[in-house]
Order: structure tokens, then sequence, then C-alpha cells
């Protein structure tokens, strides 16, 4: 019964959402709309592949790699000990009260409410931000990066280990071992594959933020993109485009090759 | 008293009374069976003297002190001292068995040793050892997914035998070993208790195993302990009438019937 419940409040959640939207696809196939869109799509062949323009995409996609790669790792950095001191299973107070217990309960609201905090500021903002803090580049990326992806990253690495079978984590936490041991012991062999994969697809969404921040000055493809774009050369935008799509790509096999080592 | 028990009751969370205001105290060196039909309360009462469980109303008292008024640190330590076979072993199906069995330590090793044997095992002699006793020595380097039931249980026993607490706790640790394995197992169990002097308490699923090497069984059914007796002194009937419940026989290694064993002879527990 609160299953049903369940499916009828989401559908009726669902509804409003679409007209609030003002989502109507009929909207896409109207003349004018198709006329537009034509336009445009049309100045997007041949691509763009002259040797200079190559070599300064080459440039921009090292460049968003190394916006990505570094961000991520600084989230990383970022989430791991947040995670671990979120996640309930690992929590020794959790099984009883008593002198000394009620700190580490009352530690991990504070941290739950930092992680929502770093996460509910799109990392667009930051990204403006530590534009004026740290100057046009990279760098206001990677930190944008690192702190909207830390938030996302620490909460979804502490649903994964407790989505998992937490039953080894426990049964060492009850013969008296430390949260660090339980956790290495019990919770990484069983969970790593899952955290690889969700890192790795967070690396290609930074790749993709990165992007869109590098629009705002944040270095990478996405200021190369903005370039062509206001300059309306559909041919290097579609070069761009298919930059994008072989990144994607390579994230995919990075992916399917780390689950595989890891499995 | 090493184990106290005084009215002890736990209620899950969803409102079943698993115990029932249960009371027994087991001393230094003992060696008790749990035995009784499924669903009895077995695992819940073992659960709560490894102080996995917290009793609802009651207290509870083990290696002489009561682990719901200690600290963090008292606590741990207090764990540290008591080990557990469950019955289905949680073992990460990716861990290796060394790894695995090493990890009974992880409550008396700094972390640091606990983290660097992650990276080369600290003790694969001692690891080696205790699979030696649980007859799967040749499996030190195997990772555990590529067991089978029986021997992953083996691991956790294993596991157990390393860790050296002052409580064995088991919970059904051969349910999915042959008989005479299992036979070997249990008496391997006993084996380490005798010779450490420390209390073992096993629930098993076989009457007859139960009675063949424990000096005491404690009957349980619908969260009560029915009977706390030595086998020589429980007749057939009581326990046709533990088991009523849930079949017209006593569960035995194979169905073997009980009958057929001349009284006196493989009722008498070894080591008593
Ligand atoms: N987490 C739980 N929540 C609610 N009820 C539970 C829970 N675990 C066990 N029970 C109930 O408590 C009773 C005792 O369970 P327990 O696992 O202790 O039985 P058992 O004697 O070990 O049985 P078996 O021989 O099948 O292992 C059962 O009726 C079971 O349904
Ligand atoms: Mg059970």
């Amino acid at each position: 019964m609160p299953r049903l419940a369940l499916v009828v409040f989401l559908l009726v959640l669902l509804w409003p959402g679409f007209r609030l939207t003002e989502f109507d696809p009929a909207v896409l196939f109207e003349a004018h709309s198709r006329e537009t869109m034509g336009k445009f799509v049309s100045t997007f062949f041949p691509l763009e592949t002259s040797a200079e323009f190559l070599r300064l995409v080459a440039r921009s996609t090292l460049e968003t790699l190394a916006i990505a790669t570094a961000g991520t790792a600084l989230a990383l950095l970022l989430a791991a000990p947040f995670a671990l001191m979120i996640t309930r299973t690992l929590s020794i107070s959790r099984i009883g009260p008593g002198p000394g217990y009620v700190l580490g309960r009352a530690l991990r609201l504070p941290v739950r409410f930092a992680l929502m905090f770093l996460r509910s500021i799109p990392e667009i903002v930051w990204a403006l931000l530590f534009v004026r803090a740290v100057g046009l580049g990279p760098a206001a990326g990677v930190l944008a990066i690192g702190i909207t992806y830390g938030g996302m990253l620490g909460k979804v690495y502490s649903e994964i280990l407790e989505s998992n079978d937490t039953r080894p984590a426990a049964a060492l936490l009850e013969t008296g071992s430390g949260r660090m041991a339980a956790f290495f012991y019990g919770m990484w062999p069983v969970a790593l594959p899952e955290l690889v994969s969700y890192t790795v697809y967070r690396w290609e969404c930074a790749v993709r933020a990165s992007v869109i921040m590098g629009f705002v000055g944040a270095g990478g493809l996405g200021q190369q993109m903005e370039l062509s774009l206001r300059m309306l050369s559909g041919g290097e935008v579609s070069t761009i485009l298919l930059v994008f799509l072989l990144l994607v790509v390579l994230a995919d096999a990075v992916s399917a090759f780390l689950r595989k080592v890891t499995a | 008293m090493s184990i106290m028990l005084e009215r002890v009751s736990l209620e899950y969370p969803n409102g079943f009374r698993a115990i029932r205001e249960v009371s027994c105290g087991i001393g230094r060196g003992e060696r008790v069976a749990i035995i009784g039909p499924s669903g009895a309360g077995k695992t819940t009462l073992l659960r709560l003297l490894a102080t996995a469980l917290r009793p609802t109303t009651g207290s509870l008292n083990l290696l002489g002190a009561d682990p719901w008024r200690l600290d963090r640190a008292g606590l741990r330590r207090l764990r540290s001292c008591i080990g557990m076979v469950h019955q289905v072993p949680p073992i990460p199906p990716r861990q290796r068995v060394v790894t695995a069995v090493l990890a009974g330590r992880l409550g008396q090793w700094p972390v640091w040793k606990s983290l660097a044997s992650l990276i080369y095992p600290a003790d694969i002699r001692g690891a080696g050892q205790m699979l030696a006793r649980m007859e799967i020595a040749d499996k030190l380097f195997e990772r555990c997914d590529r067991l089978s039931g029986g021997q992953l249980q083996r691991v956790g026993v294993a596991r157990v035998l390393y860790q050296q607490p002052d409580l064995i706790l088991t919970d059904e640790p051969v349910s999915a070993v042959d008989p005479a394995l299992s036979d070997r197992i249990i008496g391997e169990l006993n084996r380490e208790a005798v010779a450490r002097g420390v209390m073992l308490v096993a629930s098993l699923h076989a009457v007859d195993l139960a009675l063949h090497w424990f000096p005491r069984i404690i009957g349980v059914r619908g969260g009560e302990i029915v009977f706390d007796l030595p086998p020589v002194r429980i007749s057939d009937a009581m326990l046709r009438e533990l088991y009523a419940s849930e079949s017209a026989q006593v569960p035995t290694q194979d169905n073997r019937p009980l009958e057929t064993v001349p009284p006196g002879v493989r009722r008498r527990p070894m080591y008593s």
C-alpha cells in the first residue's frame, strides 16, 4: 500500500513539473524554430581542420583534461574523509549511547550540512567567484570543480558504502576493530568497483563542467568554444563537439578498464 | 561467572520480541551448545553476547563488565576479546583468504599495522596455521569468492581462532559442511577452548553434534530457555518436545536417528 501511494505521489509531482517548464514538444517542430535551427546547424559542416586551429584545440583539450583531472582529484581528497565521517554503518556511536558517544553523533550533522552547502552552489557560480579571486585561467576551474564535486562525491560515496553489503564492516567493528580498519577490511573490497566507476563518471562530468566554466573564463575547451560561437563559425564548433564526443568515449573506455581491473 | 544474563529481553525494531526474560550464567572455561528449532532466537542470543545487539530490558555482564556502560575505548577492548563465527560468513567476496583470517586481530593491532598488512600480510604463517587446522591450508592466497560455502565457513572459524578471544561464539559454524568434517571442526573449536581455558558458546543445528561435544546444552524455543542441562540428563522426549513445532524428527547430521546410538556412549561429552 505505501508503495502504491508513493507511485501516485511521484506522478502527481511530475505533472506540474512538465507544466511549469512549459515543456511542449510541438514547439520544436514549428516552421520558425525549424528554420533557425536548420540554418545554424548547416554552418557546422565542413569541420574546421586547419593546422593552426587543430593545434589550438589540442592545447585546450589538454587543458580541459587537466582541469577535470586535477579538479576531481581535489574533490576526492575533500570527499573521502567526509564520506567516512558520515557513513552511519561505520559509526560505533550508532549502537550505544554512553560516555564519549554523543560527540560522534553531534559531529555528523554539521558535516552533512557542509557537504550539502558545497554541492548546492553550482560549479559555475564557484567558477565566477574564483575567477575573481585567482584570476582568469584553469586554476579557477580546478577549484570550482574540486569544491562542488567534493560535496557530491562525499555524499554519494557514503551512500554507496551504505547500500553495499555492510555486514563485513559491522562484523569487524563487533570484534573491536577501529573505524579505519573496518573500512579498509570490510567495505573497501566490497564497494571498490562502484566507487571507482562513480568517480570516473564524475570525472566525465567534470570534463563537461570545465567546458561550461570555460565560458566564464576558466580556461580549456570551453573558452575556445565560446570564441568560436561568438564568431558564429559552425565548423569550429563542430570540430570541438567532435572532440567532446571523443572525450566521452575515452572516459567510457577508462571506466570499463578500471572496472575490469578492480572486479 | 564470566557471562551473566539477568532477565534479558530483546525486541527488534519491528516490535518482535525475539528473546524473553532470559536469565543464565556461564562460567570461565565452560563450553555450551545452544539448540532449538529455526527462529527460536539462537542467533539473536549470540548477537546479544557479541555486543552486536543491545538488550531492550534486563542486564548483561560480559567478562566482568556491562558492555553498554563502557566508554568507547572500553567497549572496543571488550569486543576485541569476543570472537564470533557468523551463520553466513561476513567476508567481502574479493578479499583474499589470508587477509580475511588476519582481520581477526584488527581489534588488537594498531591502525598502521592493520593498513600495512593490506599491502603485505603481516602474519602469513599464523594465518596458514589456523587454515591448516580447518584443513584448507592450500587456500591461503585464494580469493574468498572462489571458495565453496563450506570452505568459506571454515575461513570464518579460522579468523576467530586467529583472534584468540576469551569468549568464542559460533552461530551454526558447520551448517554448510559435511558430517565427518563438521565433527572435526567442532572438535577443533572445543580443543581450542579447552587448551586456552576460554568460553565456547555454539549454536548448532545438528543435535547429535551438540550432545557429543558439549558438557552443557541449552535448549531454546520461542525466545525462552526450555532446558539447561548436561547431555546425559536430556531425554529423547525433551528433544522431541523442543523440536515439536518444526518436524516429527529431531534434526541430526544426515538425519541419522538419535535412537540407534547406544546411550551413554555418544552422549558422554569429551573433555568434560
Ligand atoms: N532483524 C530482525 N527484525 C525482526 N525480527 C527478527 C530479526 N531477526 C530475527 N528476527 C526474528 O527473531 C526470531 C529469532 O530469530 P533468530 O535469527 O535468532 O533465530 P535462530 O534461532 O537463529 O533461527 P535459525 O536456526 O533459522 O538460524 C525469528 O522469529 C525471526 O523472525
Ligand atoms: Mg540463526
